[in-house]
């Protein structure tokens, strides 16, 4: 196993039509618009270059690329010259070595020879190139003007900048442009003098999210990681998936033995194509995190300090505990939570034990809280609970309507493909009651902001419909063949109703009637317009209804079933997905099969051996309303944090606290084991095989590349609980787990280690029909068969404001932490985001007397906490806005338990709330900070060992 | 497995739990009222057979005949619908 290596072509590779060139005697054809360069990489032969790599637009600045081309006077660079048909090419002459090294000359003339102990040493473009020229001697000497002393930049965590080095390629800036579209770096001064600059001060206070891009562009070591500089060049790489969002970017693991080095986004991931975020590829320090607890522990009482034990004792402990509770209070009385950062196999072992061993349906994941409309929106109405395009798709699409989603934020690879889309002209229409920064960026702007008030999302997507609708937009065409008649001519009589009118809803969703008119005449004309949605869609009261209101959007424009078009969930965490797909709610078998349906639960008994429960089970929700009823007894939670992620913190605090026996698998300590009895140590991404599925169902590998810190992997640990409850599995690899996935859901029937090995990775349905999987679903007809209209009444949110709550509160997440925070706070990523704030109108503000960085307590209904202010145009007057990253703060418990009318998911997006000055935290998080101390002891630790 | 008992049935069900599942029902109400009464009254129905458990539907069912919970008229149509009489597992 080496170092992983893709070809670099030196510029991107077209797709058009075909043209035959002659270089160096030989023959190739490529796509019209490729260029010389790159036809010459098609076979094999390396043509000198320093400013040119294949994820940039040709730049033609070093001049090292020269070639004779016959026929034409002069050395073109070959980079910038597009191949044609009939050129004659010669990459290699005397005149042309000697033309290169004269370039190579004056580049190295300015550049300090400490090769030996440069950080790059070994994977340095320019080092690598002087070699091929045979530059063997510098003319100019080295005492000349130089860049040697200046001072370097370490602001950014992660990488630094070292102007020394740098050559002015302007790889970085470019890369910072058309990669990531953050346009943070500049090129400073004219000739000798010109310097690449970050903003006006450093990278840190620059526009800089830290993608990585530049660093991973640069042909030198002027921007290179920190861990390479602290620990030298690693020897192999692995190809693993990124383990934070849903975008699912491809990664190379690059190693020293069993030490990371660093994660490089692979070019041939085509989640990423390349790119990647701060998350993925510098936040991994967390996985080796001293905080990682890697020993079993238990306790009699939540009160007692954790005892580390055996993995035998811990794990008869859970066993005996649950065994306790069925027999004492019911067969239903214990349940789990699967979680979606975990794999797909460690997911459907989780739900098999909790179906098999435990004898019900009691398993839910956290997708409950967040995207669980999206499956039922999307079922109800296309026939299946997922996305229907893959990211590339954006690439075709005119016009995008993008709804309660902040992607530069929570989905950042993807928002790099958008903006890039955007600044090839497509049109932008963004629903958000906050101002993100998709609605003006660098060379970007949408053309329209509908700014509505939380919790309004229904009446809003009903207006456009009634304007489509009304103004004769509909796709007839496609609607009589594609749909179901009568349900579309139910929907489209209540839509045209006037209470559905841009006019009438204005008044309550603050948004301009003449707006909507024109969004959506502007998404309904457009040759293909796709939605793109987030959480600001599904997590409110009327989250499903929005769901089949963006659907009966796409279908009444016939905007579903082709490249460009779409309606996109973008998922949360990484394997949402694929938790879902693997049967983790509590009515669903994998594949999203009622656990009605005999057929589909013979199978499964078939496999098994043993009878499987036909009613559906409970909901996390459920489950923690039947604790505090005294009924539900025993919850085994895999890899999540409910006591910080769900809402109504307290009420999930007396539910937990009512149980005899809660098990958390997890890295950390979390909020939620300090409410349990039985600890197991989970494992990393880097310590495990397994896959993930994105947000456009592509299922890729996640590979391991160090044992397992606790010497187990999950899955292993769940099998032997399993068999200590009595319902032994005998799975040997991961691989055993998929296989057994595949054979029994009809759209991964295809889908092995195999397969994936060879594909990179698959979108399902991957199975007979579509042996290489599915990248766009729906194309000839619905997988329902017919589309279905629903009739979507707009029902306002039972959360008011009023005299006591005046404000409404919305919550959202940033760029460089994810979800609640566990493994981003544990990393430099703190750089950026070291607390969470509230963000409040100046209007708000000023009535308040409230100013930046002033200490406020934030109110509901539900609780109180107390967090610093930041004053922000952002919001809209009246809404409030923070993050829920960091458990001290507490966010959650401020929102209510209102839910999704369908799903149960949390109306996290509205809460009536009031805001006040404090210099005092609240009574919650006084209690909770000693509690996290006690709750959190273990024998024989000091309790700083905890976080 | 542990088989029996199904659950412990001494456990009384307090105002709130209930209140609850009412107001649940009620949302589910809520979102079919703009079908036909016949279609919605099933559609109700039919959304808490899949996605209650049987004890759930159980209690509410109860609490709908011993008078303790008001549903939404929609939803107390449903009642008849509602799987709940039947199994002795829930
Ligand atoms: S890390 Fe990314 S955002 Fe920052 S300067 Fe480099 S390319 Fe631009
Ligand atoms: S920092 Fe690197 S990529 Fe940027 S101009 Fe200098 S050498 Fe080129
Ligand atoms: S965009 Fe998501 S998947 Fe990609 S590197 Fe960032 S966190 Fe990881
Ligand atoms: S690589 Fe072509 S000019 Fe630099």
């Amino acid at each position: 196993m080496g170092l992983i290596k893709e070809i670099d072509y030196g510029t991107p590779i077209r797709v058009g039509g075909d043209v035959a060139l002659t270089i160096d005697g030989q023959t190739v054809t490529v796509p019209a618009g490729t260029s010389v360069m790159a036809a010459a990489m098609r076979l094999g032969t390396q043509i000198p270059k320093l400013c040119a790599t294949d994820s940039l637009e040709a730049f033609g600045a070093c001049r090292l690329c020269l070639v004779e081309i016959e026929g034409r006077r002069g050395t073109p660079a070959s980079c910038t010259t597009p191949a044609e048909s009939g050129m004659v090419v010669r990459t290699q002459t005397p005149r042309l070595a000697e033309l290169r090294k004269g370039v190579m000359e004056l580049t190295i003339s300015d550049h300090p020879l400490d090769c030996l102990t440069c950080a790059a040493n070994g994977d340095c473009e320019l080092q690598t190139q002087a070699g091929v020229v045979g530059l063997r001697e510098v003319r100019y000497g080295f005492d000349g003007a130089n860049h040697f002393a200046d001072a370097r930049d370490t602001s950014n965590p992660y990488f630094t900048y070292d102007p020394a080095k740098c050559i002015v390629c302007n790889r970085c800036a470019r890369a910072c442009e058309e990669v990531q579209g953050t346009f943070a770096l500049t090129v400073t001064g004219r000739g000798f003098a010109s310097r690449i600059a970050a903003g006006a001060t450093d990278f840190l206070g620059s526009e800089c999210v830290s993608c990585g891009a530049c660093v991973q562009a640069c042909p030198t070591a002027t921007l290179i990681e920190n861990s390479v500089i602290a620990q030298g060049q690693p020897e192999h790489a692995t190809i693993t998936t990124c383990a934070y969002c849903g975008v699912g970017c491809a990664f190379k693991v690059e190693m020293q033995g069993d030490r990371v080095v660093r994660m490089v986004p692979y070019k041939d991931g085509k989640a990423n194509e390349g790119h990647s975020c701060v998350k993925g590829r510098f936040a991994w320090g967390y996985a080796t995190h001293k905080d990682r607890i890697t020993k079993p522990m238990i306790r009699d009482k939540i009160t007692d300090p954790w005892r580390e034990v055996s993995w035998q004792e811990a794990i008869d402990r859970a066993a005996d505990g649950f065994k306790r509770i069925q027999t004492r209070y019911g067969r239903t009385a214990v349940g789990a939570v699967t979680s979606s950062r975990c794999t797909n196999e460690e997911v459907f072992v989780v739900q098999k034990l909790v179906r098999a061993a435990f004898g019900n349906n009691n398993v839910d994941t956290c997708a409950r809280v967040c995207h669980s409309p999206t499956g039922y929106g999307l079922k109800t109405t296309l026939g299946t609970s997922a996305g229907t395009q893959d990211f590339k798709s954006v690439d075709k699409a005119d016009v995008i309507l993008l709804i309660g989603a902040n992607p530069t934020d929570g989905h950042p690879v993807f928002a790099s493909r958008l903006k890039k889309r955007l600044r090839q002209g497509a049109r932008l229409i963004a629903i958000d009651p906050r101002r993100i920064d998709l609605v003006k960026s660098p060379h970007i702007r949408a053309d329209y902001h509908l700014q509505l008030k939380p919790g309004t999302n229904v009446a809003l997507i009903n207006a456009f419909a009634h304007v489509i609708v009304t103004e004769g937009l509909i796709d007839r065409d496609y609607v009589r063949e594609r749909c179901e008649a009568a349900d579309f001519e139910a929907w489209a009589k209540f839509i045209a109703e006037p209470r559905n009118a841009p006019e009438a809803v204005e008044p309550f969703t603050g948004v301009p009637a003449a707006d909507i008119r024109a969004a959506a005449r502007l998404y309904a004309g457009a040759p293909n317009a796709a939605i793109y949605y987030g959480l600001g869609v599904t997590e409110h009261s009327q989250g499903s209804t929005m769901v089949m209101g963006m659907a009966n959007l796409a279908m009444a424009t016939g905007n579903i079933g082709r490249d460009g078009v779409g309606i996109n969930p973008l998922r949360g965490q990484n394997n949402v997905q694929g938790s879902c797909d693997m049967g983790s709610f509590p009515h669903e078998l994998s594949g999203y099969r009622h656990v009605s349906e005999d057929a589909t639960r013979q199978a499964f008994e078939a496999m098994w051996g043993v009878p499987l429960d036909p009613e559906p089970g409970l909901r996390i929700s459920n489950m923690l309303d039947e604790a505090v009823e005294g009924v539900f007894k025993g919850l085994y939670v895999q890899g999540e944090d409910i006591a910080q992620s769900d809402p109504n913190t307290q009420h999930v605090i007396a539910g937990l606290t009512a149980m005899e026996c809660v098990v958390v698998q997890d890295l950390f300590l979390n909020e939620t084991a300090k409410y349990a009895h039985v600890f197991l140590p989970g494992t990393s991404f880097l310590e495990k095989d397994g896959t993930f599925t994105n947000a456009e169902r592509r299922i890729s590998r996640v590979r391991q590349v160090m044992a397992p810190m606790a010497g187990k992997t999950e899955w292993q640990v769940t099998m032997e609980l399993s068999a200590a409850l009595g319902y032994p599995m005998t799975y040997r690899h991961e691989s055993e787990i998929m296989d057994e996935i595949a054979h029994l859901t009809p759209g991964f029937a295809g889908v092995s280690y195999a397969r994936l090995d060879e594909l990179g990775s698959v979108q399902w349905p991957c199975n007979d029909a579509a042996p290489l999987g599915t990248p766009i679903m729906h194309v000839d007809r619905f997988v329902r068969g017919k589309g279905r209209f629903m009739i979507t009444e707009y029902v306002p949110t039972e959360e008011r404001t009023g005299p006591r709550f005046p404000l409404i509160l919305t919550t959202g997440r940033i760029l460089s932490q994810y979800n609640v925070g566990a493994q981003t706070r544990r990393t430099a990523n703190v750089a950026w985001h070291d607390e969470d704030v509230l963000e409040i109108h100046p209007f708000d503000a000023e009535n308040r007397g409230i100013r930046s960085g002033d200490l406020v307590s934030l109110s509901s209904r539900s609780g109180d906490i107390s967090l610093r202010a930041e004053v922000s145009e952002r919001m809209q007057p009246g809404v409030v806005y923070t993050t829920f990253h960091h458990a001290v703060t507490g966010a959650n418990v401020i929102t209510t338990d209102y839910s999704d009318w369908a799903t149960s998911c949390p109306e996290y997006k509205v809460t009536a709330v009031e805001v006040r000055r404090t210099n005092s935290l609240s009574q919650w998080q006084e209690q909770d900070r000693a509690s996290g101390v006690t709750q959190r002891r273990i024998a024989g630790q000091t309790p700083e060992a905890a976080e | 497995m542990t088989k029996e008992p199904e659950h412990a049935s001494t456990v009384e069900i307090d105002a709130d739990y209930k209140a609850k599942l009412a107001h649940m029902a009620g949302q589910i109400a809520d979102f079919f009222k703009s079908y036909p009464e016949e279609q919605a009254v099933h559609s109700i129905a039919d959304h808490i057979n899949q996605f209650w458990s049987p004890r759930m539907r159980a209690d509410f069912l109860a609490a709908c005949r011993d008078g303790s919970i008001h549903p939404h008229p929609l939803a107390g149509k449903a009642i008849g619908q509602i799987r709940g009489g039947g199994r002795k597992d829930g």
